[in-house]
């Protein structure tokens, strides 16, 4: 049972080797909400998460693939349980990877096609701003935020490719000329097939100061926050 | 008993590294016409029946050892049939 909240607890789990946890934590706190680092040997989300962030980093040092270890993180069943009860989850960078080699996301992530790492803005352009990633975005709109990945380029086949796009599951695709890893068909970021989960390459949250150029990532995580507050509003 | 399993990128998934190996091979006056990388795992399973190791080395390959969107796999036993 959870009450509505002001700040909605976001609870942000993570790993031997996740680096973006903190990052994730201090922009979500930015954009309303209360950030709670949980470590992946816990087998429970704290008591009042009303959403969970995956965030960026090398968990298990991108052994094997990358996020195919940390899916067996016992905290990975509480967010599978999570999602599954219809809990809001994001899965930024390193999180895409690990919610699609758990099977909550479609697709898989491989090495980028130009076998670089590559670290820089590029533009996405929201392809559905009825999302509860995206709500506080228009459809249409461009924004500007960092990528970070070596691993970035996202695959799918045809049949699941013609199939994702039928349910409208890709929200987020990167502009014209700016795909910075060779992802099929430009997508940087798919929901599944209810809508609760979601996860994407670019990092929203190196993007919400405006002191370091684009303020873009907040309309992403803000998004979340507004979807936590609204199943933080329903008991569970 | 001993195995090893073979992973491979599926056909017609494209292979970055593969594609860079081929042309470095190229480069060094090798004819190679294509290149594909895998990956190889050693394993030693505590169980000596061939049948049940072979099952359960298809059950590690399902679970985490492949990604069966891009990848194929091989298990060959050793110490056995």
């Amino acid at each position: 049972m959870s009450v509505e909240r002001e700040r909605p607890l976001v609870a942000v789990p993570f790993f031997p080797g996740s680096n973006d946890d903190r990052d994730a934590v201090s922009a979500l706190e930015r954009v309303g909400a209360e950030g709670r680092r949980v470590w992946h040997d816990e087998s429970v989300l704290p008591d009042g998460t009303a959403a969970v962030v995956l965030p960026g980093g090398f968990s298990y040092g991108d052994y094997l693939r990358c996020g195919a270890i940390a899916r067996f993180s016992p905290i990975m069943r509480a967010v599978t349980a999570f999602a599954g009860d219809g809990g809001v989850v994001l899965g930024i960078c390193n999180g895409f990877q690990i919610l699609t080699e758990a099977g909550l996301l479609p697709g898989v992530l491989r090495a980028n096609e130009s076998l670089s790492f590559v670290c820089r803005d590029v533009r996405v352009r929201v392809e559905d701003a009825g999302s509860a990633f995206t709500s506080r975005c228009a459809d249409g709109q461009e924004l500007t935020i960092p990528v970070k990945h070596g691993e970035g380029c996202w695959f799918a086949g045809d049949d699941l490719l013609a199939e994702l796009e039928a349910n409208g599951q890709i929200v987020l695709r990167y502009a014209a000329g700016e795909n910075p890893n060779g992802a099929v068909d430009d997508v940087a970021g798919v929901r599944n097939a209810v809508g609760n989960v979601f996860g994407l390459m670019p990092h929203p949250e190196h993007a919400v100061d405006p002191l370091l150029g684009s303020t873009d990532g907040a309309l992403i995580l803000g998004s979340l926050v507004d979807a936590a507050r609204l199943s933080a509003a329903v008991p569970v | 008993m001993k195995a090893t399993v073979l992973v491979r990128p599926k056909p017609g998934i494209l292979d970055p590294q593969g594609q860079a190996v081929q042309s470095s091979l190229r480069h060094l006056g090798f004819a190679v016409a294509e290149a594909r990388v895998g990956k190889l795992v050693e394993l030693e399973v505590e169980i000596d029946d061939a049948t049940e190791a072979r099952a359960e080395l298809e059950r590690m390959c399902e679970q985490l050892l492949a990604n069966p969107l891009i990848e194929s796999y091989e298990i060959e036993l050793r110490d056995g049939v």
